[in-house]
């Protein structure tokens, strides 16, 4: 198993050093020819993304940005996309990978003569990363990086990582976190007996239900992305969608930031637009909580929390993104506006402990009550 | 007392009284036992704030003022290039007629009056001997009143009324000591006024030893106040240092300190040239007399001889105009005719009065002045105007601008305002300079200007007008009055000095701006050469040379000349040499934005590493140039 991870590294990352050394290559042969050296980056924001409806992901477009050392404004910037290039062609060469906040330290230094860093904090080095990844056109763990992991899952499902065989179910209450990496040279599914995968926003939630046995009840898997998914629970749950073959259903808190968590897992985000394919499940189902769960479940007034200006606003945004441009979203979004409140998924809990568990999401699968 | 009247009734008394015709108080014989001359002290009493003597602190500055510009006006006559020596000793406390209280001290220590003697000594060319009386000790008597040449002191009356004021004070003569020349006695002279008859009353006379080759020196004792500040005497000085580069000043105040400003340029101002009255500026009072005067001439005669530009054919004109036959003697111009000449004199067209007549400090000499005060700072420039005319009397406005250095940064800018050389101190508020500062847009020259305030900037500005006749708001001699044409000439050299003040401050502010991002280039190419050189393998001084060669594509040099500020029009140079780059941001496709810059100045090299500062504009920016006649020299000018 090892020999077989080793000689695939060695095939990509010889393709990853090579998109190092031609960015590396160019940038000297416009300086030399008295050219303002520049790295081409395609450009990551709202501008630069569209909704593909066929595919039902968002895509980075194709605008690109020219990022010139010979300008004050890109200068620094310029100088960090090299030193992480030249960080990341070191890792690739002595077959290492690290966490971006690694990274950070690793190419952090002071500038000679000056109390100015290279990098200051973890803040200005992480999209240097992204840029870098869209610069050179290689996937993170290509260059050999991995974020710090988040998100946790138990269930019905056996796991092979890394060599280690891991059975979902017998995790006790910590669950097994998932990996910042999820790609198949180092994970791979043994064995599923499960019928559908559950993914729930919150930490808590997921400490409840896994508490209650919820998922050898329904025989699922149970996950949660412990708030904005990350890349590896993304890429671990599109895995599962694949090649499982899994329904998947995604409780989050009624709110527009809850509504936006799932947006992220079924079509991607606007800043890794260019992950989207491999890290988007278009079939997720939204299970809750709607907006019209309210009168649906009689929930307690004690379960309102009043939307804030920042709720609102965000919630127009969102309107506004082609993706939610379907008229049950429209209908979903303008139910939380007009009610003038949020719920959280804990809210469940003034009807009863174990009301979520016994009541709640049952009712909803039983009653096939979700959007897509 | 109780008036138990109705009061209906205290009214109608009150009536009947007022109609009555009232009592005569004095016939004419009676009111001729009053009538009787004026004797100069009591017309100096009742005046004294005419003549700069209001209060004991004003009273010291214009001692000291009206002796000084009497030396230098001697001097510069003289043709010799003027050494004085100002010194201020008090000499004991005021004399108090009621016993000194607690607030007189506290007065005293507070710069209250107290007594003074001032000396002031020059190497003038000395007076003769039977002369020193009158000039000192005569009030109305001097030989600047009956002529049109530009002088500092006009009317006669500023040395002898301080004398006068040095008596009524202090009861003590004023004296004089001069010598004529090298082996000639000096004479001392000690002298009263007769206030009774204005004459003068020599007190005591001999010859003293005095080491000077000539010269005069004056003494008063006086009742004064010794102040600092904008009104002070030491503000005076250090302002007629700034005015006259040629004059050399040792200054010993009363605490003691001796200042000395040696010389900046041993040239003396050229002799401004007596002009007689100019047809357009002579006033109906001043016209009568020279008809007066005429001694036998006819009207004509008197016009082609008295005036200035008028020829026969001129004369004739103006004759025509006014009616008036110009054949008729002179004298026997009165009234109505009078007028009608008065008003013909002023529409007739003709030329310009010479331009000889007026004597500006020179644009050079200017800045060299302004040095004397402030010798610290960056930036000097000055302009003066050629000459105009207001009313037939032919003027020159001149400014200077020192900025930055070593002048406070966040007040507002110093104005010195300067007639004929005289630094103006009273009544800014009043005075057509201050105006043209106020109404001169100071942020148009990058400077910050609250509204309807002076400039708040590191700044001093020097306005000097130069003319035959100063029109002042008031016989003080405080403050210029508001002709139109005075103000729109101090608003252009204004102008003229501010573009060049924001020609030099946008090229500071772009070499400023050249010179940081060259540091911060050079500042990371280290950084990006040690990444390349690891990525590709190479050395690091290969990776790191094409950076440091192409540097200076994208970086003007400091040096390259650009925006001085100097010669004229460099303005522009400057705007336009401002980098166009460095606004934009990820997101927005600056593709191929200011792809190699032309650039002249490749020379800096890659191994220089700090950009030079900006150049230092040549004092007196733009001067002596341009290739045009010097001004003021042999100029006439059509209105």
């Amino acid at each position: 198993m090892a020999t077989k991870t080793k000689t695939n590294k060695t095939e990509r990352d010889g393709e990853t050093l090579t998109k190092i050394e031609k960015l590396a290559r160019q940038v000297l042969t416009q300086a030399t020819k008295g050219n303002n050296p520049a790295v081409e980056i395609r450009t990551r924001t709202l501008s630069n993304v569209s909704f593909n409806t066929k595919r039902k992901i968002i895509e980075l477009g194709d605008r690109t940005q020219s990022r010139e050392f010979f300008n004050t404004a890109m200068a620094r910037k310029f100088m960090q996309t090299l030193l992480v290039a030249s960080g990341c062609k070191t890792l690739i060469e002595e077959g290492k990978t690290i966490s971006i906040r690694q990274m950070f330290y690793m190419t952090k230094h002071t500038l000679d003569g000056s109390n100015e860093n290279t990098f200051e904090d973890q803040s200005e080095s992480d999209p240097i990363i992204e840029d870098l990844e869209v610069g050179i056109d290689a996937l993170r763990e290509e260059l050999h990086l991995f974020a710090n992991r988040r998100g946790l899952v138990v269930g019905k499902l056996t796991v092979n990582d890394a060599g280690d065989t891991i059975d979902l179910s017998r995790m006790g209450r910590g669950g097994w976190g998932i990996p910042s990496i999820c790609e198949s040279d180092h994970l791979k599914f043994v064995k599923n007996s499960a019928e559908f995968i559950l993914l729930v926003e919150k930490q808590a939630v997921w400490h409840r239900l896994n508490e209650d046995r919820f998922w050898e009840k329904y025989n699922c898997i149970l996950l949660t992305s412990e708030g904005q998914a990350a890349r590896g629970a993304r890429r671990f749950l599109q895995r599962m969608a694949t090649e499982l073959k899994l329904p998947i259903y995604i409780l989050v808190d009624n709110d527009p930031w809850g509504l936006y968590i799932y947006s992220v897992l079924k079509q991607g985000s606007i800043n890794l637009a260019y992950e989207s394919m491999r890290m988007a499940v278009p079939n997720v189902r939204f299970l809750g909580m709607s907006a019209f769960d309210y009168k649906k479940f009689k929930m307690p007034r004690a379960a309102e929390i009043k939307l804030t200006k920042e709720d609102i606003a965000r919630a127009a945004q969102m309107k506004a993104y082609p993706w939610f441009k379907d008229t049950k979203w429209q209908r979903e979004i303008q139910a939380i506006v007009e009610n003038g409140f949020k719920m959280e998924v804990d809210a469940l809990l003034t009807k009863s402990i174990s009301f979520i568990t016994e009541e709640y999401i049952p009712k909803k699968l039983k009653d096939r009550d979700y959007l897509q | 007392m109780l008036d138990t009247r109705s009061p209906d009734r205290l009214a109608r008394e009150t009536v009947t009284k007022t109609d009555a015709a009232p009592k005569r108080r004095a016939t004419a014989e009676t009111m001729a036992t009053r009538q009787r001359e004026i004797s100069v002290s009591e017309f100096f009493t009742k005046n004294r704030h005419l003549l700069g003597f209001d209060n004991p602190a004003k009273s010291l500055l214009t001692t000291v003022k009206e002796a000084v510009d009497n030396s230098l006006d001697a001097c510069e006559e003289a043709g010799i290039l003027p050494d004085i020596l100002v010194e201020i000793v008090e000499v004991q406390p005021a004399p108090s007629p009621a016993s000194a209280s607690a607030n007189e001290a506290k007065e005293r220590t507070q710069g209250g009056p107290s007594r003074f003697r001032v000396l002031i000594q020059d190497n003038g060319p000395g007076i003769v001997k039977p002369q020193i009386p009158k000039i000192f000790a005569k009030l109305l008597y001097g030989s600047k009143f009956h002529r049109l040449k530009q002088s500092r002191g006009q009317q006669g009356i500023g040395i002898s009324a301080a004398g006068l004021y040095g008596q009524m004070t202090t009861g003590k003569p004023v004296v004089i000591t001069s010598k004529t020349g090298k082996g000639r006695p000096a004479f001392k002279i000690d002298l009263r006024i007769d206030t009774k008859r204005n004459q003068p009353d020599v007190v005591d006379e001999g010859t003293v030893d005095w080491e000077p080759e000539h010269g005069t020196r004056v003494e008063i004792e006086l009742v004064a106040a010794y102040r600092g500040g904008r009104t002070g005497v030491q503000e005076y000085l250090e302002q007629t240092v700034v005015a006259n580069p040629h004059m050399s000043l040792t200054y010993i105040s009363p605490k003691g300190e001796r200042f000395e400003f040696p010389r900046v340029t041993s040239e003396l101002p050229r002799e401004a040239q007596e002009i007689k009255p100019h047809p357009h500026g002579v006033e109906l009072g001043m016209l009568h007399m020279m008809l007066q005067d005429s001694g036998g001439k006819t009207v004509k005669q008197v016009l082609v001889d008295d005036f200035s530009r008028v020829s026969p054919a001129v004369a004739q004109q103006v004759c025509e105009l006014a009616k008036v036959n110009p054949r008729t003697p002179a004298e026997r111009v009165h009234g109505e005719e009078l007028e009608r000449l008065h008003k013909a004199l002023g529409e007739v067209r003709v030329l310009a009065p010479p331009a000889t007549a007026v004597v500006p400090i020179g644009e050079e000499l200017l800045v060299e002045g302004l040095k004397r005060r402030f010798s610290k700072a960056d930036f000097y420039v000055s302009t003066t105007r050629p000459p105009k005319v207001y009313r037939g009397n032919p003027f020159v406005v001149e400014v200077a601008l020192a900025y930055g250095g070593e002048l406070p940064p966040d007040e507002l800018a110093e104005v010195m305002r300067f007639a004929n050389r005289v630094p103006l101190q009273y009544q800014p508020k009043a005075c057509a300079i201050s105006e043209s500062v106020y109404q001169t847009n100071w942020r148009g020259y990058e400077l910050q200007q609250p509204k309807g305030s002076l400039p708040v900037a590191p700044m001093a500005i020097v306005v000097h007008l130069a003319s035959v006749w100063v029109p002042f708001t008031s016989e003080a001699k405080e403050a210029v009055a508001h002709y139109d044409e005075l103000l729109a000439e101090m608003k252009l050299a204004l102008q003229e000095c501010g573009r060049k003040l924001a020609a030099h401050l946008r090229a500071r502010a772009h070499a400023q701006r050249e010179s940081m991002r060259r540091s911060l280039f050079e500042k990371y190419i280290p950084e990006v050469a040690q990444a390349l050189s690891a990525i590709l393998g190479v050395p690091k001084e290969k990776t790191e040379k094409p950076f440091y060669d192409a540097l200076p594509s994208f970086v003007r040099f400091a040096d390259d000349g650009k925006g001085d500020g100097g010669d004229g029009g460099g303005e522009g140079g400057a705007a336009a040499a401002r980098t166009p780059d460095d606004a934009e941001e990820v997101g927005k496709t600056a593709k191929g934005a200011k792809k190699g810059k032309p650039e002249k100045a490749a020379k800096g090299g890659k191994g220089s590493k700090v950009a030079a500062p900006p150049p230092e504009p040549p004092k007196g920016a733009g001067s002596g140039k341009r290739g045009k006649p010097k001004r003021g020299e042999q100029l006439t000018l059509a209105e």
